[in-house]
C-alpha cells in the first residue's frame, strides 16, 4: 500500500498542496503574490519528485494507473512549460487586473487532470482526468469575466468541449460494451478487426481527442478561444493541453487500439492532412496575432499527427520530439506578446508590429528566430522537428502525406514571413512601453537559445525519447 | 589533418558576426566594418591556404571532417575536392568586396547588414563544403533567411514583393529536395554522399529523385521558366545583395548538379538531358532577347545572368570534359563578372539614385576610369577572347558540339545576342550624348570603388589569359566525375 502511494506521490503532492494554497488564498487577503509564488514552488517540487522517481513501468490500483518513462516524460514537459507560461504571465495578469489567486490554482488543477490522463491505463480514470483538465480550462478561458470576448470564448469552449466529451464518453461506453473491460490492456486483447462496434467506439474516442488537440475538423473553437482569452491563458492553452492530448492519443494507439491500427491510421492521416492544409491556408488572412497563432498551432498539430499516423514507434517518437520543440517555440512566441504594450494596453494586431525592429531590436530578433523556426527553416529547431516527422513518415512510404505536408510548410511560411515583413520591412509606427517582465524576457531568451543552438546537438531529444518506448 | 580547417572556415564569419553584435559604436560604424572586413579577409586568406594545400593529383575528398551529429543517423560530414574549392574561394573573395561596397551604399542599420552578410557567408561556404545531404540542405536553405532580410530591409521600393517571391520560390523547390533526401536515406541507409556514390541508387527510383533535386536546383539556378524571381530580387536588392546573389547563390545550384544530380543519379541525368538542353536553349535565347528590351540596368544584368546560367546547365549535361570544365569556369567567371557589373551599377546608383539606362549617357566624358572598367566588364560579359567570359562559353560550346550540334548552334545565337545587349547597354550608358545635366557633376570612382573594381578586372583578365590555376584544380575531379558517370551508364545498360 505504501509502495503504491510512493508511485502516486507526484499526483498526491500536487493535489494536497494545491488544496492547501487554495485555503491560503481563501483565508488570507491579497494573497495573489503568495499563492503565485507557492504554486511555482509546487511545480518545481513536483518536477523534483518525478525526476527522483524511477522510470520502471509499474501499474497499480488494478492496473488502472501506470507510472513509466513515457508518462514521466510528458509530466515533466507539461510542468516545465506551465512553469514558464505561469511566471511569464504574472506581470501581464496583474497589469490587466486579473490578479486573482484562483488563476495559478486552476492551472495546477488542470495539470493534475493531465497527469491522470497521461498515466491512466483505464478508460474511467482517463475520463476523470480529462474532465478535470477540461473543467479547469473552461474556467480559465472565461477568467476575465467582465470582458465580453473572454466570456464568449469560455462559453464557446464549454459548449463544444462538452459535446466532444460526450462523444468521447459515448465511445468509452461502447468500448466497454464490446470488449467487456475498461482496462487498456484487456481492451487490447479483446479488440480485433471483426469487432465492428469497437471500431465505432474508436471513432468516437478519436473525435474527443482530436477536439482536445484542436485538429481539423474539430478545431472551430481554437481561433475564438485563442483570441478571446487573455494572452496568458492563451499561451497556456497553446502548450499544456496539446502535450497532454498528444500523449494520450499516442497511448491509445499503442495500447488499447493496437490491433485496429489500420482503421485508426486512415482517420489520423485525414485529420493530419486537413489540419496542415487548414492551418496553412486559414492563417493567411488573419490580422490578430493570437488568432494567427491559433491557426498556426492547428497546422503544427497536423504535423505532429503526421508522425502519429505512421503507427510505429519511430513515428511516435518523432511526434513527441515535434511537440516538445513546438512547446519551446510557442512559449517563446507568446512571451513575446507580453512586450507589445502601448499606453497601458496590450496590442494584439499584426499591424501594431509595423517597423518594430527600429525601436526594439532585441524583441524583433526574437520574433524573427521564433517565426522562422515555426516556419521550419533550417538551421533552427523547428526544421529538425519537421525533419524527424517527415523522416518517420517517409519510412512508411507515405509519400502523399509527406509531400502535402512539406508543401503546406511553404504556404505557412508565407504568413510567418508576413509578420517578419511587418516587423522588419514596414515603416515604424509605434514605440511600445517599457515592460518590466524579467521572466518573460528569460523565457523568450531561453526559447530562442534552444532554437538557435538546437542544430549543434540535434539528437539531444532523441536520446531521451528513445528510452520512452522500451517496454 | 587533425585541425578542423573546414569548420574553421565555415564558422569564422559566424563567430565574427557575434563580435559585431556586441561591438559598440557611437556615431559611425567603423568598428563593425573593421571587424567584418578583417574577418572576411582572414577567411579569404584561410581559403587560399586551403586551396594551396589541397592535393590536386587526387580526386578524393580532402580535409574530411566527420562528427556524429544526429545519433546513428546522420553525420556532420565536411570535405572538399577540386570542384568545390574554386567556389569556396569565390565566396570568400566576393564577401569582402561586398563589405567594402556597403561602406558607400548602406546608410541605415549598417551593423545589422554586416551581420547578415557574414552569416550568409557561413552558410554559403557550408554549402560548398558539405558531404552529407542533410548538412547540405541545412546550409542551402539557411541562406534564405539572411538573403530575405537583405532584400527586404535594405531593398528598393518593391522589396516586399521581391523578397517574398525569392523566399517562397526557393523554399517550394527545396522542400521536394528534402523529400528526396529522406527517401534516399531510406533507400540506402545513409545520407553520406561518398557512400551513396558507392551504393548506387536503383534505376527505377532515380528518375523521381532526380526531378525532386532538379526542382530545387532549377529554381536556384535559375532556369527558364522558374527564373522570374531573379530579376525582381536583383532589382530590389541593395548592391551587395545583388552581388552575392549573382556571384554565389546562383552557383549553388550548378554546384549541386555536379555534386549530387550527376554522380548520384547518372541514369536519370542521361534520361533528362533533352529536357535540360531545351530549357537551357530557351533560357539562353529567350532571356537574352528580354535583356535586350530592359530599361533598368540591374534587370538587364539579371536577365543576362539567366542566359549565362543557361550555358552552365548546358555544359554540365554534355557529360564531356570540355563541357563540365567549361561550365565550372563559366560559373566562376560569371561570379566575378556579374559581381563587377552589379557593383558598377551600384556606383552609379549611389550617385544619382537611378538605375534607368536613359538617366545616363556620355559617362565616358566625365567618369573616364569608371567607363574604362565598365567596358572591361561588359566585354568580359559578352565573352571577348582574353577575358574569362570567353573561355567558359567557348568550352561549353565545344563540349556541346560533341554531343548535339543543333543545340550548340542554337546556343551560339546566344553569344551574338549577348554581345548585342551588352554593347547596346554600353553605347547608351557610357557613350552617346549627355541627356542628363546631373551627369556632368558626377565624381569618378573613389579609391574604395577603384579597389573593388580593379581587383575584379585584374582577375577577369588574368583568368582570360591564364586559366591554368583554375583548370588544374578542377581537372582531376572532373575526370573522376566523368569516369564514374560513364561507368555507371555502361553498367546500367543504356547507350
Amino acid at each position: 500500500m505504501l509502495n503504491n502511494i510512493n508511485i502516486l506521490l507526484p499526483e498526491i503532492f500536487l493535489a494536497l498542496s494545491t488544496f492547501s494554497i487554495l485555503m491560503i488564498g481563501v483565508f488570507i487577503k491579497n494573497s495573489f503574490n503568495l499563492v503565485f509564488n507557492l504554486s511555482s514552488l509546487i511545480i518545481l517540487v513536483t518536477i523534483a519528485i518525478i525526476l527522483n522517481s524511477s522510470n520502471d513501468e509499474i501499474k497499480i490500483f488494478l492496473d488502472s494507473f501506470t507510472r513509466d518513462a513515457y508518462s514521466n516524460f510528458f509530466k515533466i514537459l507539461i510542468l516545465i512549460s506551465s512553469l514558464f507560461v505561469l511566471n511569464a504571465s504574472k506581470n501581464y495578469i496583474l497589469d490587466i487586473k486579473l490578479g486573482k489567486f484562483e488563476y495559478p490554482i486552476i492551472i495546477l488543477l488542470s495539470i493534475l487532470g493531465m497527469f491522470f490522463m497521461i498515466s491512466a491505463n483505464d478508460i474511467i480514470l482517463f475520463y476523470l482526468g480529462l474532465e478535470l483538465q477540461s473543467l479547469s480550462l473552461y474556467i480559465l478561458a472565461s477568467i476575465d469575466r467582465d470582458n465580453v470576448k473572454s466570456t464568449e470564448s469560455g462559453i464557446k469552449y464549454f459548449v463544444l468541449s462538452a459535446l466532444s466529451s460526450g462523444l468521447l464518453l459515448y465511445g468509452c461506453s461502447l468500448l466497454y460494451g464490446f470488449t467487456g473491460s475498461t482496462n487498456f490492456d484487456l481492451i487490447a486483447n479483446q479488440l480485433n478487426k471483426e469487432n465492428v462496434g469497437a471500431v465505432f467506439a474508436m471513432v468516437f474516442i478519436l473525435v474527443g481527442l482530436a477536439f482536445k488537440v484542436s485538429a481539423v475538423p474539430f478545431h472551430m473553437w481554437t481561433p475564438d478561444v485563442y483570441e478571446g482569452a487573455p494572452t496568458a491563458i492563451t499561451s497556456y492553452f497553446a502548450v499544456a493541453p496539446k502535450v497532454a492530448g498528444l500523449a494520450v492519443l499516442i497511448k491509445f494507439m499503442s495500447i488499447p487500439f493496437v490491433n485496429i491500427l489500420t482503421e485508426w491510421q486512415a482517420i489520423i492521416i485525414f485529420i493530419s492532412i486537413a489540419s496542415m492544409i487548414l492551418g496553412a491556408v486559414a492563417a493567411i488572412g488573419q490580422k490578430n496575432i493570437k488568432r494567427l497563432l491559433a491557426y498556426s498551432s492547428i497546422g503544427h498539430i497536423g504535423y505532429a499527427l503526421a508522425g502519429v499516423a505512421t503507427g510505429n514507434i519511430s513515428g511516435y517518437e518523432s511526434s513527441i520530439i515535434y511537440i516538445a520543440i513546438y512547446v519551446v517555440m510557442n512559449v517563446g512566441a507568446f512571451s513575446c506578446l507580453y512586450f507589445l504594450k502601448k499606453d497601458g494596453e496590450y496590442r494584439e494586431n499584426i499591424s501594431d508590429l509595423s517597423g518594430v525592429s527600429k525601436k526594439h531590436p532585441i524583441l524583433s530578433i526574437s520574433f524573427l528566430i521564433i517565426l522562422f523556426s515555426l516556419a521550419g527553416i533550417p538551421p533552427l529547431g523547428g526544421f529538425f522537428a519537421k525533419f524527424y516527422v517527415f523522416t518517420a513518415v517517409l519510412e512508411q512510404k507515405m509519400y502523399a502525406l509527406a509531400i502535402i505536408g512539406l508543401l503546406t510548410t511553404v504556404i505557412s511560411a508565407f504568413y510567418y514571413l508576413k509578420i517578419i515583413k511587418t516587423i522588419y520591412f514596414d515603416a515604424s509606427v509605434v514605440t511600445f512601453d517599457v515592460v518590466k517582465n524579467n521572466f518573460a524576457k528569460l523565457s523568450v531568451f531561453i526559447s530562442c537559445a534552444i532554437l538557435l543552438t538546437f542544430f549543434l546537438y540535434p539528437s539531444i531529444l532523441n536520446n531521451v525519447v528513445d528510452t520512452l518506448f522500451i517496454n | 589533418m587533425d585541425f578542423p580547417i573546414l569548420s574553421t572556415l565555415i564558422f569564422l564569419p559566424l563567430v565574427s558576426s557575434f563580435f559585431i553584435l556586441i561591438s559598440r559604436d557611437k556615431k559611425n560604424n567603423n568598428s563593425a566594418i573593421y571587424i567584418s572586413l578583417f574577418s572576411s579577409i582572414a577567411t579569404f586568406i584561410l581559403s587560399l591556404f586551403v586551396w594551396y594545400s589541397l592535393d590536386l593529383n587526387s580526386a578524393d575528398f580532402q580535409f574530411v571532417e566527420e562528427k556524429s551529429w544526429i545519433n546513428n543517423f546522420i553525420k556532420f560530414k565536411l570535405g572538399i575536392d577540386g570542384i568545390s574549392i574554386p567556389f569556396i574561394v569565390l565566396t570568400t573573395l566576393v564577401t569582402p568586396i561586398c563589405i567594402i561596397s556597403c561602406i558607400n551604399s548602406i546608410k541605415d542599420r549598417v551593423k545589422d547588414f554586416l551581420i547578415a552578410i557574414l552569416i550568409l557567408e557561413t552558410f554559403m561556404i557550408g554549402v560548398f563544403c558539405s558531404l552529407d545531404l542533410v548538412v547540405f540542405y541545412l546550409f542551402f536553405e539557411a541562406g534564405l533567411i539572411p538573403m530575405f532580410l537583405i532584400i527586404g530591409v535594405w531593398g528598393g521600393p518593391r522589396k516586399v514583393y521581391s523578397a517574398f517571391k525569392f523566399f517562397l520560390f526557393t523554399l517550394l523547390g527545396s522542400v521536394l529536395m528534402l523529400v528526396a533526401i529522406i527517401v534516399i536515406y531510406w533507400l540506402t541507409g545513409t545520407t553520406d554522399v561518398t557512400q551513396i556514390y558507392e551504393i548506387k541508387i536503383p534505376k527505377e527510383y532515380q528518375y523521381l529523385l532526380w526531378l525532386a533535386f532538379f526542382s530545387s536546383f532549377a529554381v536556384k539556378m535559375p532556369m527558364w521558366p522558374v527564373h522570374t524571381w531573379l530579376p525582381d530580387a536583383h532589382v530590389e536588392a541593395p548592391t551587395a545583395g545583388s552581388v552575392i546573389l549573382a556571384a554565389i547563390l546562383l552557383k549553388m545550384a550548378g554546384y549541386g548538379f555536379l555534386r549530387f544530380s550527376l554522380p548520384m543519379f547518372p541514369v536519370a541525368s542521361e534520361y533528362f538531358t533533352p529536357l535540360i538542353y531545351i530549357l537551357s536553349i530557351i533560357a539562353i535565347i529567350y532571356t537574352s532577347l528580354i535583356a535586350l528590351m530592359q530599361e533598368d540596368m540591374k534587370k538587364l544584368i539579371a536577365y543576362s545572368s539567366v542566359a549565362h546560367m543557361g550555358y552552365v546547365t548546358l555544359g554540365i549535361f554534355t557529360f564531356t570534359k570540355q563541357g563540365i570544365e567549361g561550365s565550372i569556369f563559366q560559373m566562376i567567371s560569371h561570379g566575378l563578372i556579374s559581381a563587377a557589373l552589379f557593383l558598377c551599377v551600384g556606383v552609379l546608383y549611389d550617385r544619382l539614385n537611378s538605375r534607368m539606362i536613359n538617366t545616363y549617357g556620355g559617362l565616358v566624358n566625365y567618369l573616364p576610369i569608371y567607363s574604362f572598367l565598365f567596358i572591361v566588364f561588359v566585354l568580359a560579359g559578352l565573352g571577348l577572347p582574353g577575358t574569362s567570359g570567353f573561355l567558359g562559353e567557348f568550352l561549353v560550346l565545344t563540349g556541346t558540339f560533341q554531343k548535339n550540334y543543333v543545340v550548340a548552334m542554337l546556343a551560339t545565337i546566344g553569344v551574338i545576342l549577348g554581345a548585342t545587349y551588352m554593347l547596346w547597354l554600353t553605347k547608351r550608358v557610357i557613350f552617346g550624348n549627355v541627356n542628363n545635366e546631373q551627369v556632368k557633376n558626377l565624381k569618378d570612382v573613389n579609391s574604395l570603388e577603384k579597389l573593388m573594381l580593379t581587383t575584379l578586372a585584374i582577375l577577369v583578365i588574368f583568368f582570360g589569359f591564364y586559366p591554368a590555376p583554375l583548370m588544374d584544380t578542377i581537372n582531376i575531379s572532373v575526370d573522376n566525375l566523368i569516369n564514374n558517370y560513364e561507368s555507371a551508364i555502361q553498367t546500367s545498360g543504356i547507350n
